[in-house]
């Protein structure tokens, strides 16, 4: 061979690697990215009388039925004087980023098959441009958490002792984290529902039943109380300890152990990590399986 | 510089599971991966048989293309042509990266881009502005490359009033426009084109082919082209490659690979000279050796196209001196006839006994591109003799067009030249 044959752009090939990631490439779309968060947020609210209040709409009603349910009709405590409601939006706030995430992403290969079964861009940028437009939501709803946060604070005459905790400066890390887990199952379901299709079905109430299991609405000190026995079933789960930890931080109250922290943090780069390989593997060839 | 190979094709090969995908996926998942984790090959890979879809296999996996290699130099046009299904959409999608191939590798060394994602990613509540970035992003744009370019392709698609309105209320032929726009537009070092000049109206595709004159010749750019429109291959390429059940077959210059093309449909149908055998002619007073139809100079293995002069012969042994009016029936590809014409008209009527060849020269330019067969009929003058429905058959292609002229196909059986004048009266 030739040495100038030896230049070659890129190759395409038969063979796979385990993780084939060209950042330099998702570096060059990187225009592509930003005009796929700008689409899902202009096209978002298009027609609607409401637009982007609809942001708002959701978490505060949430809220307001699970203080209802949860707290005045089951008697849930939320720690001390910690406002029932407050406490509910905080939980939701953070539990819809990484469901958003989640569920925005575990579609991928389905929803973009006729742009992916036609055109070549590193398939990870949409799952990427996902999360990104999820973040400008979850900035928006914890822009009002703050609001009716610093309402409680200062407007209210309650016997109100909760303050912003120095750990709040990690919330940038929580943050990372839900992105990246959710980024992470969320590879791994669009990918597996491009071959088995149960999947979708499982994603639809799987969720909803791994929100309960997420310490949205209840402390995890309430629960250890209350099923010790079951404990161990969200003791672990790293999206209950990022919640856990995100209420400790703005409230004082609840647990904030730097172990658990360290441990969700392994756990979601893994999951990431698995995420990013199987992803890889399912966009070359889905669209003869899908 | 211009001898440099730019793309080069490997092996290529790419395996289709038949039936339904998902039935016994996990099974045949799990025997795949226990047989890697042994070092195995892929149980599956060796299976597969070339791909006809007419006869029935005995796998369910098939290779919808096989050990396809080429390689491509820069600044070339290279045509690839072949029947439907005989993979060229395949090798399309393996090149544009939309699937991986199963065998074998691509090596390019520019970035390749292709025509038929026409309109693709467009979001109908955004603006005709908003779809160009988003458009021209999915095709490999930066927004700086799309910022320099964003007045031109507003003005080459013509929507220029339209463009601060959302897509869902433009009309299909404006999205269609705006959309080529900003694919005309893109940059690429190969450019992939599928069969877009089949689609559009005859403005549309004067446009599509003037652009791709532009890329080719003027910029130098490389060109894959994928068209059944031999006119176009044949104006556009310098080299083509003929595909036929998945497999290359023919490599090489332009009017070589179409006549081969062609060749391979004459194979199921279309023939251009018939033999006939003795015995079928033991109760006549004479035998028809053959009868065919070829252009004025060429053999019968060559294409005919519109600016061939046509010779239709026959030839005859007679063994008696009776006189025989020789008939032909011209129909077109429905079947209908067009005309027909006799030797008594020509008084041209055989009435020697022995071996003869008669000839009848038609004119160039008188049929319309298509498929036409001949009837050929022997009559005595009062009584009919001989009758063969659909003796010959064949195909008459375009002429070769100059770029810019409109490709498609006219109505009509048949597209005779007269002589135009014009007199301007003072």
């Amino acid at each position: 061979m030739k040495t100038a044959e030896e230049h070659w752009l890129y190759v395409i090939s038969s063979k796979k690697k385990l993780l084939d990631l060209n950042f330099k490439e998702i570096w060059n779309y990187r225009d592509l990215l930003f005009l796929f968060v700008k689409r899902d947020i202009i096209t978002l609210y298009k027609q609607t009388v409401l637009g982007p209040l609809w942001y708002l709409i959701q978490p505060l009603f949430t809220s307001l039925i699970f203080t209802l349910i949860f707290n005045n009709l089951a008697d849930i405590p939320t720690g001390e004087g910690v406002p029932n409601f407050l406490f509910n939006l905080a939980g939701i706030t953070s539990w819809n980023y990484f469901k958003d995430c989640l569920v925005g992403t575990s579609d991928t290969f389905k929803k973009n098959e006729n742009i992916f079964g036609k055109v070549y861009f590193p398939r990870v940028i949409m799952p990427m441009s996902v999360v990104v437009s999820n973040l400008l939501k979850f900035g928006i709803q914890l822009l009002v958490f703050i609001g009716f946060y610093i309402y409680y604070l200062y407007f209210t005459g309650n016997t109100f002792n909760v303050m912003p905790q120095l750990s709040l400066l990690l919330l940038p890390l929580l943050i990372g984290l839900m992105a990246l887990l959710g980024l992470g199952f969320g590879m791994i379901i669009s990918s597996m529902t491009t071959k088995y299709r149960d999947l979708t079905f499982l994603v639809q109430f799987g969720v909803q039943l791994l929100m309960y299991g997420s310490a949205v609405m209840y402390p995890m000190s309430y629960f250890k109380d209350k099923l010790p026995n079951y404990y161990w079933l969200i003791e672990w789960s790293p999206i209950a300890i990022i919640i856990e930890s995100f209420r400790a931080m703005v409230f004082g109250v609840g647990e904030l152990d730097i172990n658990k922290l360290i441990y969700t943090i392994i756990t979601s780069f893994i999951i990431f990590l698995i995420g990013l390989i199987i992803f890889n593997k399912t966009e070359k060839s889905f669209i003869d399986t899908i | 510089m211009s001898s440099e190979i730019i793309l080069k094709v490997e092996n290529i090969g790419k395996q289709y599971r038949l039936g339904l995908v998902g039935t016994g996926t996990i099974s045949h998942d799990l025997n795949r991966w226990w047989n890697r984790i042994r070092g195995k090959e892929d149980p599956y890979l060796k299976v597969g048989e070339a791909n006809d879809r007419s006869s029935k296999g005995d796998s369910d996996y098939v290779w919808a293309i096989k050990d396809i290699n080429f390689e491509v130099k820069r600044g070339e046009v290279l045509g690839i042509i072949g029947k439907n299904g005989a993979g060229k959409s395949t090798l399309l999608k393996i090149l544009s990266r939309v699937t991986g191939p199963t065998t074998g590798q691509i090596k390019t060394k520019g970035r390749i881009a292709s025509l038929l994602e026409v309109g693709t990613g467009f979001h109908p509540e955004m603006t005709g502005r908003e779809n160009i970035y988003l458009n021209g992003a999915i095709l490999g744009m930066t927004k700086a490359e799309i910022n320099s370019k964003i007045d031109e392709i507003i003005d080459f698609s013509g929507c220029l009033r339209y463009v601060d309105t959302p897509v869902k209320r433009y009309s299909s032929g404006m999205k269609v426009r705006l959309a080529f726009a900003v694919a005309a537009h893109l940059e690429p070092d190969i450019l992939v084109v599928d069969e877009v000049l089949a689609v559009g109206d005859a403005e549309f595709q004067k446009k599509a082919i003037g652009k791709m004159q532009d890329i080719s010749h003027s910029d130098g750019r490389t060109v894959l082209f994928v068209s059944h429109n031999m006119a176009a291959v044949k104006s556009l390429c310098t080299r083509a490659i003929v595909l036929e059940h998945g497999t290359s077959v023919f490599e090489g210059g332009v009017d070589e690979a179409i006549s081969y093309y062609l060749n391979l449909d004459n194979t199921n149908g279309s023939e251009t000279l018939r033999y006939f055998k003795e015995e079928d002619f033991k109760e006549y007073s004479f035998f028809i050796q053959s009868v065919g139809i070829k252009g004025v100079s060429k053999n019968y293995e060559e294409p005919l196209t519109r600016e061939d002069h046509l010779i239709l012969e026959m030839s005859i042994t007679k063994h008696t001196t009776e006189v025989l009016v020789v008939v032909f029936r011209f129909k077109d590809g429905d079947g209908n006839i067009i005309f027909v014409t006799n030797s008594n008209d020509a008084q041209m009527n055989l009435e020697n006994e022995g071996k003869q060849l008669l000839s009848m020269h038609l004119p160039n330019f008188f049929f319309n591109e298509g498929n036409f067969s001949v009837d050929a009929m022997i009559t005595n003058g009062k009584k009919q003799l001989f009758f063969e429905p659909d003796c010959i058959q064949y195909t008459m292609l375009q002429e070769a067009k100059k770029l810019g002229d409109w490709m498609g196909k006219t109505k009509g059986a048949l597209k005779p030249k007269f002589e135009w004048l014009l007199e301007y009266e003072s």
